[in-house]
């Protein structure tokens, strides 16, 4: 064969494994993280073929500066309402996360996952949605359910699974769903909404609609196969769907490399699919806001899928389940060069002159407090764990629309063994 | 010996192999450095280096794919799906490749890879972290399935599924982790360290897949039963006085029909129990052959107890998990007069 022996001189393989420039206790430098200038990318049309696009998903598409000021062609101009609500509803979410962690520490429910550091990935993308356009997202977006005015009553009778919860004590803490506020049923199993979202946006168009898609999933989980399906049905027949990625660096406790983020952005897996991509800082909300924005209106518009990209940090753990302080530096969060994407909106609408650190701090106690007096009203109806807060006969029903034989008898069987375990 | 809990135990094994055979690779999502979500790898990468133990990428269908590779190329890959819940992006790797690649090729490759996988509930995991898939591996032809139930035959089990040239299917029931659970959710867990099978060699030594382990020897019953279950059926056996013998299958396939068949002979009942649901669960087919071969040997009809056919619930959980008072029930009804 061709060169046989041409192969005595080479050295042997070795196989490479990624590792994350810091752990625990390691000292954090991240001067060698291209950050752009804010201000500094172009805006192409939202009609415009992906392939002169291609630089965008190695770019980040920033608006922002380091004066909190906003600037550049991705300004989305947004009015003194908006800016206000948005960052509100930031604000709203991160007091949300930090009480109902706490709930779970304090045994009122079995898990919980908080957004911190992310938010704009969720509120500042629903926002810039119409409020029918269909969510697919994964478990870190409660920000889309904040902006669409789901009760937190509501997310927290699903937390506690008490006799309130709308899904009736099935599903993990956070696993959300509400068809009325276009937010699809959480799985649990990763990726598996994004052929989902694919398929609903092609139903749309199929059916001469004009609502759109939007899915979220983690870096990590785009080495799902489910992944690049949605990609491919995406593109193949130029669905009407926004695809966010959240590159929030870490998967549990693997770094975005095992993903493959040592080759190559996120937003370029769109360049080999003939997608449109952009990459953006995620926490800049005003960022975020443009890019769904232009993205929305490529879709609307019959111009087909979007991958977008969203650079941002986890600061916190993966869930109640992790401690990020086993395999991860703690100066990372400290450091992270993107900044915070509440610290950042609540600075620019200062500089605007719309807003006051006094406001801003008043802002703070009115979240803690509504979260308070959503959790109160919600303990009413039962915590996780002290006591049966669904009758039984919930157990068996949804598994079919209409319940077999074989159901029927084992809920039956249920009931039987109620009477022994939890006499009345 | 040393005192191990199952993850102790789990890991012991695993570092034992890849010290013997340094065909013996570790991989899967946060299996490396972080040393697994459960622990089960803790320390492995350290010790045997980043290219023997190291995480994966999310993609279950890569990790087994890799892994069916790697074991072409001649390695003993023992790959982690982080929960069994998970498994399912694989499955068309592990039903189409790995379980028959020996038969399709006529043995020139084959497929000597052992999966790893935290299974079954207790937890209040939801529908996403309790599931017990066993049967779909059961059914399929060219797997194997083992379910340890101890830290003692976790260690020798898991050699032993390591050392197998064919594809092996490890589920461990996450729930007994850290100690025995009986099924009494509301009383004290207490920890492996009470309990003589936490006694475990800290060096090599196997348990032979199929061969099933009489944990109770008794006159009055016959209950085949496997990992969690093992324990909640001894308790349940205690506190109803009657003289079971219960029997740990420990391996699903290949089953251990001459230890099942001695047995019914011997008691002339059979109650099976699993956690899995009940519809074409694993039960089904082992009630098929103790009706097969012990039928003229029953006194009573065989008995399943089980979980409900419906997706694992998050707040009922203890209404749906098979535990003492469906047993108990289950008992009563085949032993006939009891005294609880």
């Amino acid at each position: 064969m061709a060169d046989d022996n041409n192969r005595t001189n080479l050295p042997p393989l070795s196989l490479h494994i990624p590792e994350p420039k810091y752990r625990p206790g390691d000292a954090v430098d991240y001067s060698d993280v291209d950050i752009p200038k804010a201000g500094d990318q172009p805006r192409p049309d939202v009609n415009s073929d992906p392939a002169i696009m291609r630089e965008m998903v190695y770019d980040m598409v920033r608006v922002l500066d380091d004066d909190y000021k906003s600037l550049g062609p991705w300004d989305p101009k947004l009015s003194d309402d908006m800016l206000l609500k948005m960052l509100k509803t930031m604000a709203q979410v991160r007091a949300f996360d930090d009480r109902l962690h706490r709930m779970q520490r304090q045994g009122k429910t079995s898990f919980y996952m908080k957004c911190t550091g992310e938010e704009a990935t969720s509120v500042a993308a629903a926002m810039a949605l119409h409020s029918d356009d269909m969510c697919f997202p994964s478990y870190r977006q409660q920000g889309i359910l904040f902006v669409r005015g789901y009760p937190m009553v509501d997310m927290i009778n699903q937390i506690f699974s008490n006799r309130e919860d709308k899904l009736k004590g099935r599903q993990l803490p956070i696993m959300y769903c509400s068809r009325e506020h276009g937010f699809f049923s959480i799985s649990g199993n990763l990726a598996t909404q994004y052929p989902q979202a694919v398929g609903w946006a092609m139903a749309s168009a199929a059916k001469g609609d004009n609502r759109i898609a939007a899915a979220w999933c983690g870096e990590g989980s785009t080495a799902e196969g489910d992944f690049h399906s949605a990609m491919t049905f995406a593109t193949v027949y130029n669905a009407p769907i926004i695809m966010n990625i959240v590159n929030n660096q870490w998967a549990i406790s693997s770094f975005s490399g095992f993903a493959g983020a040592e080759r190559t952005t996120f937003a370029a897996r769109a360049a080999g699919y003939g997608i449109a991509g952009l990459r953006v800082d995620g926490n800049d909300p005003l960022a975020v806001y443009a890019a769904t924005q232009w993205a929305a209106e490529r879709a609307r518009t019959n111009n087909g899928p979007t991958l977008i990209e969203h650079f941002t940090y986890r600061a916190e753990a993966h869930s109640t389940s992790d401690d990020p302080g086993a395999y991860r530096s703690a100066q990372e969060r400290e450091e992270w060069p993107l900044g915070d994407p509440i610290n950042r909106l609540m600075h620019h609408l200062i500089q605007r002159e719309i807003w006051s650190k006094e406001q801003h701090e008043a802002l703070d106690k009115e979240c803690i407090e509504a979260v308070k007096i959503a959790t109160k009203e919600a303990e009413k109806n039962g915590i996780l764990g002290h006591g049966l807060h669904q009758p039984f006969e919930t157990m068996f029903q949804d598994v079919f629309e209409e319940m077999p034989w074989h159901l029927k008898e084992q809920s039956e069987q249920a009931n039987r063994e109620r009477e022994i375990k939890w006499p009345s | 010996m040393a005192v191990m809990n199952m993850i102790e135990a789990i890991n012991s094994g695993l570092d034992n192999m890849m010290a013997r055979d340094d065909n013996v690779v570790v991989m899967g999502e946060d299996v490396g450095y972080f040393g697994g979500v459960f622990r089960a790898t803790a320390g492995l990468q350290e010790k045997h280096g980043k290219t023997r133990c190291f995480d994966t990428p999310i993609s279950e269908c890569g990790i087994i794919g890799v892994a069916v590779g790697m074991a072409a190329y001649g390695m003993r890959p023992v790959p982690e799906i982080q929960f069994a819940d998970y498994i399912y992006p694989g499955l068309d790797q592990l039903v189409s490749e790995a379980a028959r690649l020996r038969y399709r090729s006529a043995a020139e490759f084959t497929s000597a890879i052992t999966v790893r996988s935290p299974f079954g509930g207790g937890i209040f995991g939801g529908q996403t972290h309790s599931q017990s898939p066993e049967s779909m591996f059961t059914h399929v032809c060219g797997l194997k399935t083992v379910i340890p139930s101890t830290p003692y035959d976790a260690k020798g089990l898991l050699i032993s599924a390591i050392e197998d040239n064919d594809p092996v299917m490890f589920f461990e029931p996450k729930r007994i982790y850290n100690g025995p659970f009986t099924g009494y959710y509301d009383k004290p867990v207490e920890p492996w360290s009470k309990f003589d099978v936490s006694q475990v060699p800290e060096d090599y030594y196997k348990i032979p897949l199929g061969k099933a382990n009489i944990v109770r020897a008794g006159e009055a019953v016959t209950i085949l039963t496997y990992g969690t279950m093992v324990h909640v059926a001894n308790a349940v056996v205690e506190a109803h006085g009657v003289d079971a013998e219960v029997i740990d299958l420990r391996t699903l396939v290949p089953l251990d029909i001459e230890t099942i068949e001695e047995s019914v002979k011997k008691t002339g009942r059979c109650l099976i129990i699993h956690e899995a649901t009940r519809t074409s669960g694993f039960g089904a087919e082992l009630s098929a052959l103790v009706q097969e071969r012990c039928f003229y040997h029953l006194e009573a009809p065989i008995e399943r107890v089980t979980g409900f056919d419906t997706p694992y619930p998050h707040s009922l959980e203890w209404a749906y998990f098979p535990g003492p008072v469906r047993i108990g029930e289950a008992l009563d009804k085949i032993v006939g007069e009891l005294t609880s």
